[in-house]
């Protein structure tokens, strides 16, 4: 499977195992979704199930908590992470502290997935990648697969789990992983080892990273589309880097992290998000706290700029092959 | 840029921009002798699978029920037996006594806030009393009569204001905030207008588990201009949603007049009309046309007719909160003339002329009432007030954000553990 089928998989499994789970959003019902994530499903599953929304992302999420305060477990798709902020409201004030407002009366079992990050010619609002202003949520896990294997489980995880979680998906390698070379041709999922998908049902427990090349050199924290430039790059450069594809950024996985860099000394953060207040900074200022004696070198970021997401300059706004390799050569300088 | 006060040559007049501005200031002499008020029994009742097109004069009208003699007349008269009748008037009057206890419980310092419903107790106590008791109902801060109406214990209403030990909420929430499930009302958000689309969402899971049960959401007029107002009322409309939208005009946003949230141009519930949605306008201080339109509007979810919005018009008669003084920009008297009177005084009065009370039950009521309250009052007391020690174990503050704690939160929980041990012994227990 590729990530698509993966993700469609992992709903098609939920709406079968538990008569409570709905999946709605702007064009998933007939359609089937704009990225075709829920193609079939409304056929298969009814149309009380699998549903067309009003385009109002507002109304998207605040009904989803509605719907949970019942008992019924949505699924809400947001189209593009850009359009989440008109829903901002009702993640932030609403499903993230109902649970601890009401002191467990209510709960929000929600699971928002939106496609997200850039590298596909979206120009500022079909690229952002708006995940840190998700992990500044208090009451809101945020999750970030970065293969079809991931993406399934991490996906029945979060919609089983009985907190709201958004679920972004890295959209560049929906088909293919992406090496950071926009001038070759992507790889379809078919040749890699995480598009081996069981049909069924399985989960990957959130808060869990994964590390996805064990190495002495330095750690490299990175999740989403950047686990493979950042794995194309560092086998080009012939680095011996552990790379450790975070998975949930919240609860994150302190434990590898520290592990990691403890072993290594010196901490690389990629993301394609903008550099200030990004997620990096918090994962920046975590090493730091925590593994200050046994760091060699300043822990670097490698990131998108501090602009809005550009349209013809893409690729010199991309966090590439170029600027990971430059961080990497002055990480491992001394 | 051209400079602020220069605009290009034109032979055009000027364009000026409106900004409304309430008919009475602090020192005006007001005047509503020129608001339209329907005679009783003038409004016709449509029957409740009427189309929304059908109902357009509904949006624009007033239906009464209750006429300023105590009378009740006309298509929408409910037929209430005078044992509900006077469980009514009790439950109103029982609003009442608890907002003028629990305001004077901030006054005393027993409390930092709290919020009164004075003048519109109809507006809940009647709507909930006219819905059945399975269903749900999605209150803003102004619903305390909803609680009331379905017998939530007063003592955790005072709980929950005084943040004590009692509190369910375990002290997290704003005093009045409440959150009850097992009487059908859910918790209540600080932020305006976010429960519109959660009612929907609550109806339209209702409807898609064949189940009975349909959901009520109450905003005030100014809270109507949020966006999510306008998400709900589109859902609504599209998935034909069993709900109740009420809007209470109570005129006043905290200092704003309804004129701020549109109410210059026409009527809240003429908001209906563009989304095709059943829209009733009624008189708020009636609680026979709120018990009406509230039965109306039940009906027509319940038998798959589609959502009902209600405008309740009626009169915020006092301050927006603790917090509010609005002898700031209203005039003192404008409450005591607003043409529809008082709610609990209007039902008193039908009672009276029905010969089913009088004034010697009444006064009687009013004292058994203040008695139940400031008894229930003591013994909330025990339990502690804010700001007289604290009232839960403090590892409480982080319970709850998720449904385990998460290794950052175990960690700072520790570190305010010990910042808590550092200030009061490691022998500290809540008070
Ligand atoms: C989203 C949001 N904006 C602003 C406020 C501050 N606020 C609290 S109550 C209020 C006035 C609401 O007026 P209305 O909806 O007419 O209800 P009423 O108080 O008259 O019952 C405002 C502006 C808020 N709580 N939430």
């Amino acid at each position: 499977m590729n990530m698509i089928e993966a993700i469609n998989s992992a709903m098609d499994v939920m709406l079968e195992r538990d008569p409570n789970t709905v999946v709605m959003g702007e064009d998933v019902g007939y359609f089937g979704g704009v990225f075709r994530a829920t193609a079939g499903l409304q056929k298969k599953h009814g149309k009380t199930r699998v549903f067309d929304t009003p385009i109002n992302e507002c109304g998207i999420i605040g009904v989803a908590v509605g719907m949970g305060a019942y008992g019924l477990r949505p699924v809400p798709e947001i189209q593009f992470a850009d359009y989440i902020y008109p829903g901002l409201d009702q993640l932030v004030s609403e499903a993230a502290r109902l649970r601890y407002r009401s002191a467990n009366d209510y709960i929000c079992p929600m699971t928002v997935r939106t496609p997200f990050g850039g590298g596909i010619f979206g120009g500022q609002t079909h690229s952002q990648s708006p995940e840190s202003i998700m992990t500044h949520i208090c009451g809101v896990k945020t999750v970030i697969p970065s293969n079809p294997y991931d993406a399934k489980g991490l996906l029945i995880a979060a919609i089983e789990d009985n907190d709201p979680v958004v679920f972004l998906e890295p959209k560049r390698i929906y088909n293919g992983p992406f090496s950071g070379y926009y001038d070759r041709p992507v790889e379809p999922w078919s040749k890699h080892e995480a598009s081996a998908v069981p049909e069924g049902h399985y989960r990957i427990e959130l808060g869990k990273a994964a590390t996805v090349r064990e190495g002495e050199a330095l750690t490299i924290l990175a999740y989403g589309t950047m686990v493979h430039v950042t794995k194309t790059i560092v086998e080009e450069m012939g680095v011996d880097a552990e790379i450790i594809d975070l998975r949930t950024l919240l609860p994150l996985d302190i434990d590898a992290i520290e592990a990691s860099v403890k072993k290594t000394g010196r901490c690389l953060i990629i993301h394609e998000a903008t550099r200030t207040s990004g997620f990096g900074a918090e994962l920046a200022a975590l090493v730091q706290e925590r593994c200050f004696y046994h760091l060699e070198a300043p822990v670097e970021r490698v990131t998108g700029f501090d602009t809005p997401y550009p349209h013809s300059l893409e690729w010199a706004y991309f966090p590439g092959p170029v600027r990971i390799a430059t961080a990497l050569t002055k990480i491992l300088k001394d | 840029m051209p400079e602020s006060d220069s605009r290009p040559a034109s032979n055009l007049p000027p364009l000026s921009l409106h900004i409304p501005e309430p008919r009475y200031r602090p020192g005006d002499t007001p005047d509503f002798g020129d608001i339209v008020v329907p005679e009783v029994g003038a409004t016709p009742r449509p029957s409740e699978d009427s189309k929304p097109d059908a109902m357009r004069d509904m949006c624009y009208g007033l239906v009464r029920v209750l006429d300023f003699d105590g009378q009740a007349k006309g298509p929408w008269d409910p037929k209430i037996a005078p044992e509900r009748l006077r469980a009514m008037l009790r439950y109103m009057m029982l609003v009442r006594a608890f907002d003028d206890r629990m305001f004077r419980a901030q006054r005393q310092g027993k409390t930092s806030f709290y919020m009164k419903c004075t003048g519109e107790e109809a507006t809940s106590v009647a709507s909930t009393m006219a819905l059945d008791r399975s269903d749900m109902c999605f209150p803003s801060y102004r619903q305390q009569g909803i609680l009331i109406t379905r017998d939530y214990p007063l003592i955790q209403m005072m709980n929950q204001i005084y943040s004590n030990r009692g509190d369910h909420l375990l002290g997290r929430q704003l005093p009045i905030m409440y959150s009850a499930p097992e009487h059908g009302f859910f918790s209540v958000s600080g932020n305006l207008a976010t429960q519109y689309p959660q009612a929907v969402g609550w109806a339209m899971a209702s409807a898609s588990k064949g189940d009975s049960r349909i959901a009520t959401v109450w905003c005030g007029e100014g809270s109507s201009a949020e966006g999510d107002f306008h998400s709900a009322l589109t859902f609504a409309t599209v998935y034909n949603a069993p709900v109740i939208f009420n809007v209470v005009n109570n005129q006043w946003a905290i200092s704003s007049f309804s004129g701020f949230a549109g109410g210059e141009r026409t009527t809240f519930a003429a908001r209906a009309v563009g989304y095709g949605i059943a829209g009733l306008r009624i008189d708020g201080n009636d609680p026979l046309a709120v018990y009406a339109a509230t039965q109306w509007a039940a009906d027509r979810a319940r038998t798959n007719n589609g959502p009902t919005l209600i405008e309740h018009f009626t009169y915020r008669s006092e301050g927006h909160s603790t917090s509010d003084d609005p002898s700031a920009y209203r005039p003192s008297d404008e409450p005591t003339i607003w043409p529809f009177g008082d709610p609990i005084a209007r039902l008193k009065q039908h009672l009276v002329t029905l010969g089913e009370w009088n004034e010697a039950r009444h006064e009687a009521q009013r004292t058994e009432l203040d008695d139940l309250v400031k008894t229930t009052q003591k013994q909330s007391e025990k339990l502690g007030i804010l700001g007289h020690g604290m009232h839960q174990p403090f590892e409480t503050m982080f319970q709850d954000v998720f449904e385990e704690m998460p290794w950052h939160l175990k960690e700072q929980c520790d570190q305010m553990l010990a910042e808590q041990e550092a200030k009061f012994g490691p022998n500290w227990k809540p008070e």
